[in-house]
């Protein structure tokens, strides 16, 4: 058995507006699946599609096979979410709001004190288990609705932009978070229009603009369909690379189209191929005793293929 | 690249997980934490020192007049100091914890963290129509408390205690239900809590009052659809002879009062035509 969310021909309009238009999106396995899109995409509703906090105008979102409208109960059961920063009654503790989901959620109450000592401790959390809520900042509150999504270690996890309102230090975390969430027989669904965020932690990315899906791939494929253009890759080195090293022993190298210096030490090389051929540049870059330091390609491809996709959709 | 399909559906996690409460069930735990934020809220401080304030204003009125020449009879005494004045302690209480309970839960996002959980939508709306009315229900037993103090003073331990203010208070819980149950519609009414509080509070403190007189006075028609109308029967209990049903006063002005039977049907009725309507309102809400 897999975890699997699926949206059958999800549409949502407000008025003459469409905000999704006939999503069809079929998601299985154990894996982390960035939703990204920029601002007014069509991310957020999707999610509250996904959780029945908004219903849609035609379609329909099952998650685990359970229709989320017709059955929300057996729907949302084994999935803990997280959407729009939700704010906590201001009177309880971490530790209280947590026994509360606990407790809706049908755990045991030794559970519900195991498990809420461990997702506190995971995001930071465990020395303000027993303050109250009212008193804390918007990252703290985020970090204990991250901690309530996770508590009855769900299949599933959807999470709506989890490090909007963060330090870029809580920022971190939250990926180092997502991260370890990533385990055997767990699917996570997780919006953002941080494109490094979801290279950070995602497997597949699914991009949507204008309520409507441009694609969904891995990002393996994602970076190897950029492959037919060039990736940019930052060169570091032990010592100086005078300029004829760089123009006899670096630019005529297969593969570069191009070679820019950024300091005496470092460089930038466009890189033409994919991963195969940025393999065999490393490949003769260590074999030129240049004193190669590191090899790093820039992680644009994503970044690419997102501002194509959402240029050929504006226009 | 792959084309994302709509293929085969999952598949039902059955058999796994701990089983998730019913409706009734998940509500009654959703009152307890909600109870408990009542209860430590500075709204339930606020409460208590107005229900405080109510009643140092009546202990210290009747221990300036000796009674207030209401010490005659446990009757006389209820009659005027909680047949006359519960309601407005249950109408601030139904403002102040009812008003926007429901429209809070958008404005103040506080839905988003329930509204994901396994949780039907019918268990939010009366695991806080259960909260607000226990928090309630606390307020208006420490103005019986004091009441009762008093009364234990002036009447003696004989007849402080009287059947009359026990009938009175089942029926002015009724009332707490009905009110509750219309602060809970208009709460669902509205996204903006401060626009639902406001509503309530303009109805429920002089509006309905206002619609109540124009009605008898200037249309001449029982105004038996109107809340406020039937709260009158709460002070029922501690009369021997109920006003009659309607009675001409002066330049020929109908007065109307609810019977008894009436006064219930009225509460009844506006408990669950707006309650549920509330829940109905609710149910479609959309959290955009």
């Amino acid at each position: 058995m897999s975890p699997s969310l699926e949206a059958r021909g999800l549409t949502r309009r407000f008025g003459s507006f469409t905000a999704l238009d006939n999503l069809n999106l079929n998601i299985q396995g154990s894996k982390c699946v960035g939703f990204l899109g920029p601002n007014g995409a069509g991310k957020t509703t999707t999610l509250k599609m996904f959780t029945d906090l908004i219903f849609p105008t035609s379609g329909e979102a099952l998650i685990n096979g359970h229709s989320v409208r017709a059955d929300r109960k057996r729907a949302l059961a084994s999935c803990g979410d997280l959407i729009e920063s939700p704010e906590i009654y201001p009177s309880l503790t971490p530790r209280e709001a947590l026994e509360l989901v606990g407790a809706v959620r049908g755990m045991s109450a030794p559970d519900i004190r195991s498990r809420t000592d461990t997702v506190l401790h995971e995001v930071k959390m465990a020395d303000w288990a027993d303050s109250k809520v009212g008193r804390f900042s918007k990252g703290m509150k985020q970090r204990v609705n991250i901690a309530a999504a996770l508590l009855s270690d769900p299949e599933v996890v959807m999470l709506d932009e989890p490090s909007t309102g963060l330090d870029p230090r809580g920022m971190a975390e939250v990926r180092s978070i997502i991260r370890e969430l990533k385990r055997e027989n767990r699917l996570i669904f997780m919006s953002s229009h941080i494109l490094s965020e979801v290279i950070d932690v995602c497997d597949e990315v699914a991009l949507v603009d204008h309520g409507k899906l441009l694609f969904y791939d891995t990002l393996a494929n994602v970076n190897a369909r950029l492959g037919k253009g060039a990736t940019s890759v930052d060169l570091a080195f032990v010592r100086p690379v005078s300029d004829a090293d760089v123009a006899s022993r670096i630019v005529n190298l297969p593969g570069v189209t191009g070679v820019s210096r950024v300091d005496p030490q470092r460089l930038t090389a466009m890189v033409t191929g994919g991963p195969e051929a940025q393999s065999q540049v490393l490949e003769q870059l260590v074999a030129s005793k240049l004193g190669l330091l590191s090899f790093q390609p820039s992680r644009s491809a994503l970044e690419e293929v997102y501002m194509r996709e959402i240029s050929q959709g504006d226009s | 690249m792959s084309t994302p399909e709509a293929g085969a559906s999952g598949y039902a996690r059955s058999g796994e997980g701990p089983a998730i409460p019913d409706t009734a069930r998940q509500a009654l735990i959703l009152s307890r934490y909600q109870l408990r934020d009542y209860l430590r809220s500075r709204r339930f401080v606020l409460m208590v020192a107005i229900v405080v304030f109510i009643g140092a204003i009546l202990s210290l009125v009747l221990a300036k007049y000796n009674g207030a020449g209401l010490s005659s009879s446990s009757d006389a005494f209820y009659g005027t100091l909680w047949g006359g004045g519960v309601y407005v302690v249950i109408v601030f209480a139904g403002i102040i914890f009812g008003g926007d309970a429901i429209a809070g839960e958008f404005q103040n996002k506080t839905g988003y963290f329930l509204m994901g959980l396994p949780v039907k939508r019918t268990s939010v709306y009366a695991g806080k129509f259960i909260a607000a009315t226990a928090a309630s229900v606390v307020c208006v037993l420490l103005y019986l408390g004091i009441l009762l103090g008093n009364g234990f003073y002036y009447l003696g331990a004989g007849a402080a205690l009287s059947g009359a203010l026990f009938e009175s208070f089942a029926i002015a819980m009724l009332y707490l239900l009905a009110l509750m149950g219309a602060v809970f519609l208009f709460s669902s009414l509205f996204k903006n809590s401060l626009y639902a509080v406001l509503v309530v509070a303009i109805l429920f403190l002089f509006g309905f009052s206002i619609i109540d007189e124009l009605l008898q006075g200037l249309v001449h028609i029982e105004p038996w659809f109107i809340i406020d109308y039937a709260r009158q029967v709460i002070g029922y209990p501690f009369l021997t002879t109920l006003p009659p049903h309607t009675s001409t006063g002066m330049f020929g002005i109908t007065t109307y009062n609810p019977t008894y039977a009436e006064g219930l049907a009225i509460m009844g009725g506006y408990f669950l035509l707006t309650a549920f309507g509330g829940l109905a309102l609710f149910e479609r809400e959309e959290f955009t």
